[in-house]
């Protein structure tokens, strides 16, 4: 099962080496990570999305844990939390087509980026779902170059939510 | 007061209470070496031959002192050459510190002249490492190192230091604090799970300890033997775990899993409630997964949490140090007990079945024929030191041996590297051993296979008056390595046979050692007393039979039950 997994860590050198060497070194699978500061410069989180069945997950988190530069692991995935994912993407964009990729882009709110005379560069954001469902009707006018975030995810706040600035606190 | 980073390390290991560090120089480290003249009265320097002899060394003396080993070794070469005594600690958690050269900041990056990224090579074999880029963080990066390496699960830390770092000044006070917000150890075991292990130990017709080298680690034999002598629970060791509890106690069954004992095997294949403490269900103990102790119910105290559940799955993990929670479980077992009184009695049915089928097994014979046996080496050494030695093994059949036939008492007189198995570690650990007790026999027993990977550190045991003795059991081959050829490789022994072994003792006499030799079983216990009479370095060859296999064994993959006995 596939599982979204949020690191926050010291932001040193060497520490991405040291979660990505764990998982190369354990033989698990990183389906994507994305990295990034936080709003105190000296933490960045990491969000990562693996899968596998339950023990392995709860080595990995363990293993996480275990790195000494790692300060905080959370499993966001039986969680309720948020997750988007940006695409970038080029796509064949010729006078008969424009309006039609234009009009896709309308449905899904994405944007144009990038305009020559034979191709787009749009910009999606959106689930996992979204973005496959893009992919897909962009496929049929020509696919030229495909540039994605990998997944960002936020857990929701509950209901009887603390005050803003306090993190409420997600299944570990 | 201005210093030099140099002078900083050494005033740091001086706040530390280091007084011992194993190491070689090169010219990344000269600036160091240079200031190490001005510590020489409270700091010793042991001039190793090779890297690899320095970790080592500085592991045997973490392991038989509990106090943290120090290295300090140059860039490049030096520093790799420490990788595999680094993976033999970490494996085994030894606290160590490691100080590597590096070449100046600004040429790291470059492929200077011995650089090497050590800290990318060492990042999954030491507990953490570091690269100091300025010289005002080294002394908070030292506290670190060493809080990191003797805390929690005690590990290997690595510490880089560029020579322009070393050589650069700035304003020295040693940290008095330490805070690091990623890194806490959890050493008190949860209350609510050690009442429930307590609950279920109380319950048990057949309760089994599997102690493991945790309970080394803690200093937790104490408490380990006061929980299983009053609540009369039998207890098996890792090969880790040997000397955690004294091996000739009635209630020890000595060493399970491949190369353990029959009864032992039986006994946790079989028993209802297994208490494991600081061991980590490792492959060469559990044998076959899937039918490794089927029917008990399991409690797994460990200071780390990935130990927990990572082969095996448990009942009631306690994550905690193995001191705190024994003593936490003695408590919870006394209110437990009920009406219970005599706790022997009560499991009376377990021990003489656990007696039955240590009676009813055959064990290989140690009585020599025209060839002296192996086990009737570490037999005599035993007997002729009353087991008031630290002894260190290679890897192999010397160390199988060793670990079958000694029977430890006490916690840190066996040295051996269990996780890695690392040829080439008893004698530069039983160097280190030494160094850390100048007063107490320190013996590697040996294969000439293991003893020729790092005997150059015979050198350095000269040089330092070190009296270690090395008992070379000498079968003229890879004997483990054969051993798994004649059983499993249809006897076709590729590679394993030595055509060529030097003359020992000739070799002893030629770095200033003494030689001794016995071919015969009359002559063991001759060459023994003499070499433990000479307060000199001495290697004592005991020629055996090639032929001579480990028994019990089991074959990789079976489950722990199916041994071949003879």
């Amino acid at each position: 099962m596939q599982h979204v997994i949020s690191i926050l860590v010291e932001n040193e050198p060497g520490v991405l080496s040291r979660v990505s060497g764990l998982f190369s070194g354990r033989g698990f699978n990183i389906e994507s990570l994305n990295v990034a500061e936080t709003l105190d410069p000296t933490i960045s989180r990491m969000t990562l999305v693996t899968s596998g069945n339950e023990q392995i997950i709860e080595q990995i988190i363990k293993q996480l844990n275990k790195l000494v530069n790692v300060i905080k692991v959370m499993d966001l995935t039986g969680s309720d939390f948020v997750s988007r994912e940006m695409l970038l993407v080029r796509v064949r964009a010729e006078a008969s087509s424009r309006a039609e990729v234009l009009r896709i882009m309308e449905i899904f709110r994405g944007r144009v980026v990038d305009v020559s005379s034979k191709s787009y560069a749009l910009e999606i954001t959106g689930d996992e779902k979204k973005i496959q469902a893009v992919i897909e009707l962009l496929a049929p006018f020509g696919i030229l170059e495909i540039v994605r975030t990998g997944k960002v995810a936020i857990v929701r706040a509950k209901k009887d939510a603390p005050p803003p600035g306090k993190a409420p606190e997600p299944k570990e | 007061m201005k210093k030099t980073g140099a002078e900083i390390v050494f005033e740091c290991l001086r706040h530390e209470g280091v007084d011992t560090v194993f190491g070689l120089p090169g010219g990344s480290v000269l600036t160091l070496y240079h200031a190490l003249g001005k510590y020489s009265e409270e700091i010793r320097h042991i001039l190793v031959r090779h890297e690899q002899g320095a970790v080592h060394a500085a592991d045997g003396y973490a392991r038989s002192s509990g106090k943290v080993g120090v290295c300090l070794v140059t860039s490049g070469p030096g520093a790799t050459n420490t990788v595999t005594g680094l993976a033999t600690a970490y494996m085994d958690s030894v606290p160590l510190v490691v100080f590597t050269g590096q070449v100046p900041t600004m040429l790291i990056g470059n492929d200077a002249f011995q650089e090497a990224d050590i800290t990318g090579i060492t990042r999954p074999c030491t507990k953490h490492n570091y690269l100091v880029k300025d010289v005002r963080d080294l002394a908070g990066i030292i506290k670190q190192a060493f809080h990191l390496a003797r805390t929690g699960r005690p590990g290997p830390v690595l510490v880089d230091l560029p020579k322009d770092v070393i050589a650069a000044e700035t304003e020295f006070s040693y940290p008095s604090k330490l805070k690091m917000r990623s890194y806490n150890p959890t050493y008190h075991g949860h209350p609510g799970q050690i009442k429930r292990a307590a609950r279920l130990i109380a319950g048990a017709k057949k309760p089994l300890i599997y102690a493991g080298g945790g309970v080394i680690l803690s200093n937790a034999s104490k408490e380990l033997t006061a929980v299983a002598q009053k609540f009369s629970l039998p207890v098996t060791m890792t090969l880790m775990g040997l000397g955690s509890f004294p091996g000739t106690h009635p209630l020890s069954l000595g060493m399970l899993g491949m190369h353990g004992f029959f009864h032992a095997n039986m006994a946790i294949t079989h028993c209802d409630v297994l208490i494991a403490v600081g061991a980590r269900f490792d492959d060469r103990v559990t044998g076959k997964v899937e039918l490794f102790s089927p029917q008990s119910k399991k409690i797994h105290i460990d200071i780390d949490p990935t130990s927990i559940s990572k082969n095996v799955q448990v009942d009631i993990p306690i994550v905690g140090d193995a001191r705190n929670v024994l003593r936490t479980l003695m408590k919870y077992l006394e209110e437990e007990s009920g009406s219970v009184q005599d706790w022997a009695k009560k499991h009376a049915e377990w021990h003489n079945q656990i007696a039955a089928w240590r009676n009813n097994t055959v064990t290989p014979d140690p009585s020599c024929g025209p060839c002296i046996k192996p086990q009737f080496v570490i037999e005599k050494i035993h007997e002729i030191t009353k087991g008031e030695v630290i002894i260190t093994t290679e890897v192999g059949q010397n160390q199988m041996w060793t670990a079958q036939a000694f029977k430890f008492t006490k916690p840190r007189t066996f040295l051996t590297s269990g996780g890695l198995g690392t040829m080439g570690y008893g004698f530069p650990a039983a160097i280190g051993a030494q160094v850390a007790f100048p007063d107490r026999t320190v013996i590697d027993i040996a294969g000439d296979g293991s003893i020729q990977m790092n005997i150059q550190e015979l050198a350095t045991a000269v040089q330092y008056n070190l009296p270690v003795k090395v008992a070379i059991l000498n079968n003229h081959c890879l004997g483990m390595v054969r051993q798994w050829q004649q059983l499993f490789y249809e006897q076709k022994y590729i590679q394993s046979v030595f055509d060529v072994v030097p003359d020992f003792v000739k070799l002893a006499e030629a770095y200033g050692a003494v030689g001794l030799r016995a071919t015969r079983p009359e002559e063991v216990e001759g060459v023994i007393r003499r070499a433990l009479s000479i307060p000199k370095p001495v290697l004592m060859e005991f020629v055996i039979d090639q032929n001579e296999c480990v028994y019990p064994m089991v074959p990789a993959g079976a489950p722990i039950t199916e041994m071949i006995l003879l």
